[in-house]
């Protein structure tokens, strides 16, 4: 153990010499799955901050005498069992999806980085009890627990949010620990005690803006995980309550209809997917540019 | 040696350069230099000079964007430097082999050593298992491990760092090649055991004829083990010759430089008789540290040891890896908590400080890390690492905190220039210099430098050595020096502990310890200390230097 510790010590003096002659390419050559990934989140985006700009259909109010229509030039994606445009009701649902994604990455984030960050440097007694904690947060699948803190909460946009944010504060605090632990260790936070710094202004100056890095990127894994996970609770009815145009519930909704009217479960489910895989290749390039 | 006949290595106008297109640059130019048969020659240079580059091309084994663009490289007359990388392996291991620089990093982990030196002679051998293992048992007899047997079954997290290297230099004499490359074989090992490494090659060597390819950065290493000499700098030959000549009559300037900055070569200048008037300002007395073990057990890492360090003056804490001396600087700094023992720093008892007491103590006693590249943080700019010591205390108006953050800056010897800069834009002697501003800001009393020259190149250790010296006399600074190269500390301290295995078995002034040192650990340690084999040739070389520059 004190072998490998040394040797890593020495390491960086020895590969620095040689980097500049290996950095050598950035940016030259853009990949393609990237940019696809960008304008798939940015008009998601574009479609929770101005869905006017995107569709002229009510999401809410059906079109009598239209129902189960099938795409055209004048439904896009057709209409629903109520009449109601079905491109109309994801453009307006994407508000709801994503807030709440970002609710509930935000929740976890503050809440799991937190503890992480107080049990790795505080570490002793303090570590071991938010540490089993987390182990328990872990041991407990998922759904169980949204369900459970819905049913604590009630039903509810928010409530669901809070739902999934708090699942994802275990892999939150978790990741933040070993980060917090390694940083921990660095001669530069040593040096810091020191010279007289006291352990908040090292914890501010030094231990958090330098665990932070692959936090980051875990995030942007952890909003696509939260959007599949809020459909999730949609579709089970733990979400928003109808006639609310929320991704999960618009699946739901379709199933009963899967034999005569498919767009209605197949449209919003393939948002979803080509959503949450944009995030995960984003989330993928901040952790591998850095 | 015998020039008439053929080297067994013939470099001739080698350039090798790494990356693509625009981004290439050239590391190697134009290098020729031969290797006779049993002869040694030594390829001596800094980081980044290109001789390690250079020793790899002999293998083929070029890292990643490596390439060759000119020159020949002739392997018992033949030019390998075009083969191609199956013909390259037929002769890596019988014709030429590799004793690698880190052993800690050098074995498989998984496979037990006997099969890491077995493995080679499957590959080149016709041995059949049984002739294979009775040849492992004796490979490891010769390389003088101890119970061959039971070695051979080991794994090598069972072994320490010297005897994993001669189990590498068992595989890389296993089929008796007429070229051994060793690449800085003994960098990461302590003096006893390097030198114990080196006379291991030599007799090997010997033995068997081989030529040896010694890469190494440390002059004094060279000038004991090696016929001729071939010093390196960015790339390009500044001299080669044979290493008595080279030595005594030093051609290029930076060969010069070389040697006056060696801390193993130079000749010292006596320091200055140590005022008796002087205060002591650190006390030590009967100072042990235990640390708990898993199971209850406790392991004694510093044991009863006493020194007194008086105001203005060096003190040196010297010993191998374990001896047990970053952990009493630790525990005088306050980072670690006595067992037994007093320290006094002034009138402070650092024993007695709760954790309220000890912030205001730090202001008289800071430390100075080894490694530059993990002591300053490296997303703050050099301003805010040298400010930040600054900020802990009472406050400072703005404009007062950054003209104490210039003057400090400058004080060390770096342009105001750098103060916008992060870490990494700076080399390892220009962030030792920053890590030394961030020291001496808060003007302390007590600097405490841990391996604080160790990690760098010698001209730089050399400047920073000289720099720290300036800096005592200018402030009236008093050092405890962590070391384990006897030769620097005999260069900067008045006084010296010596360590080993958490006792103190050696303790008075540093030229009573050399002179008459009274344990035969610090016999051993002294002897051990390369460039000793050269003794008439110091005062020559420090004459030119003296004159060159």
């Amino acid at each position: 153990m004190t072998t490998l510790e040394t040797s890593a010590g020495l390491l960086p003096a020895r590969t620095a010499a040689k980097e500049p002659a290996r950095r050598t390419f950035r940016l030259s050559h853009i990949s393609f799955g990237l940019v696809l990934a960008w304008l798939i989140l940015g008009t998601a985006l574009l479609w929770a901050i101005a869905p006017g700009l995107f569709t002229i259909y009510n999401p809410i109010e059906g079109v009598p005498g239209g129902q189960l229509k099938p795409p055209s030039a004048l439904h896009l994606l057709g209409t629903d069992s109520l009449g109601r445009d079905l491109f109309a009701r994801i453009v307006h649902g994407a508000v709801h999806s994503l807030s709440g994604a970002v609710a509930a990455v935000t929740v976890g984030l503050v809440v799991g980085t937190g503890l992480g960050l107080f049990a790795g440097a505080i570490g002793g007694r303090i570590d071991a009890v938010i540490m089993r904690f987390v182990d328990v947060l872990l041991s407990v699948p998922t759904l169980l627990l949204s369900l459970s803190i819905i049913i604590l909460l009630g039903f509810g946009t928010l409530n669901a949010a809070i739902a999934v944010g708090a699942t994802a504060i275990a892999g939150f605090a978790r990741l933040m620990r070993s980060e917090v632990v390694r940083v921990r260790r660095a001669d530069y936070v040593e040096a810091a005690f020191g010279s007289g710094g006291t352990f908040w202004n090292v914890l501010r100056r030094h231990i958090l803006p330098n665990s932070l890095t692959s936090v980051i990127a875990y995030t942007a894994v952890q909003f696509g995980w939260a959007i599949l996970q809020l459909s999730t609770l949609g579709f089970l009815g733990y979400g928003a309550p109808p006639p609310t145009p929320e991704w999960g519930l618009l699946i739901a909704e379709g199933r009963n209809y899967l034999a005569t009217a498919w767009w209605l479960t197949a449209a919003p489910g393939f948002v979803v997917v080509a959503v949450v895989l944009s995030a995960n290749r984003i989330s993928q390039s901040i952790g591998r540019g850095r | 040696m015998s020039a008439n006949t053929t080297p067994i290595l013939e470099i001739r106008n080698l350039s090798i350069s790494y990356g693509e297109g625009e981004a290439r640059t050239r590391v190697v130019h134009d290098v020729s230099f031969s290797v006779a048969p049993g002869e040694v020659l030594a390829l001596v240079g800094e980081s980044g000079s290109g001789k390690t580059t250079t020793a790899q091309s002999v293998l083929g084994l070029l890292s990643g964007s490596g390439h060759i663009d000119a020159g020949s490289i002739h392997l018992n007359g033949e030019d390998i430097s075009r083969w191609t990388e199956k013909r390259l392996r037929g002769i890596r291991g019988p014709v030429v082999s590799l004793i690698p620089q880190d052993p800690s990093n050098s074995l498989n982990p998984v496979l037990s050593v006997g099969a890491q030196v077995r493995e080679i002679l499957e590959i080149h051998g016709r041995l059949n298992r049984a002739e294979a293992d009775r040849r492992v048992i004796e490979l490891l007899t010769q390389v003088g491990l101890s119970e061959p047997e039971l070695r051979a079954k080991q794994y090598p997290h069972e072994l320490s760092g010297g005897m994993k290297q001669r189990v590498l230099i068992a595989i890389a004499i296993a089929l008796k090649p007429a070229l051994i490359i060793a690449d800085e074989p003994t960098s990461a090992l302590d003096v006893t055991v390097q030198r114990r490494i080196l006379d291991l090659i030599d007799d090997l060597r010997r033995a068997y004829g081989t030529s040896l390819l010694l890469v190494t950065h440390d002059l004094g290493v060279a000038a004991d083990r090696s016929d001729r000499l071939v010093v390196l700098q960015n790339g390009r030959i500044q001299e080669q010759g044979p290493t008595a000549e080279v030595l005594a009559t030093p051609q290029s300037a930076y060969t010069r430089k070389l040697l006056s900055d060696a801390p193993s070569l130079a000749v010292r200048s006596a320091r200055p008789a140590i005022d008796a008037n002087s205060k002591p300002l650190v006390t030590v007395e009967g100072l042990s540290l235990d640390f708990g073990l898993p199971g209850g057990r406790r392991f004694r890492a510093v044991d009863n040891v006493s020194f007194t360090v008086r105001k203005g003056t060096t003190h040196a804490i010297v010993g191998e890896s374990g001896s047990g001396k970053t952990t009493t600087i630790r525990a005088i700094a306050g980072f670690q908590k006595a067992t037994g023992g007093t320290i006094h720093v002034g009138d402070t008892d650092v024993a007695g400080l709760s954790s309220r007491t000890l912030r205001p103590f730090r202001r008289k006693i800071q430390l100075v890390y080894q490694n530059p590249w993990g002591s300053l943080d490296p997303r703050q700019t050099i301003f805010s690492i040298v400010e930040e010591p600054l900020l802990n205390f009472d406050p400072l108006p703005k404009a007062e905190r950054s003209q104490r953050v210039e003057a400090i800056i400058e004080r060390v010897g770096l342009p105001t220039s750098v103060l916008s800069r992060l870490p990494h834009a700076l080399s390892g002697g220009q962030r030792q210099r920053v890590a030394i501003a961030r020291a001496l800001i808060l003007e302390p009393e007590v600097v405490v430098l841990d391996e604080a020259v160790s990690a760098l190149d010698v001209t730089v250790q050399a400047q920073i050595l000289a720099l720290l010296g300036e800096l005592q006399r200018d402030l009236g600074l008093t050092y405890i020096f962590v070391s384990h190269d006897l030769a620097v500390v005999r260069q900067i301290a008045d006084t010296v502990s010596v360590l080993q295995n958490g006792r103190q078995v050696d303790y008075g002034p540093v030229a009573q310890i050399f002179e008459s040192p009274a344990s035969d650990y610090t016999r051993e340690l002294i002897e051990a200390v390369p460039g000793r084999t050269f003794p008439h040739h110091l005062h020559l070389a420090a004459q030119t230097a003296g004159q060159g520059s």
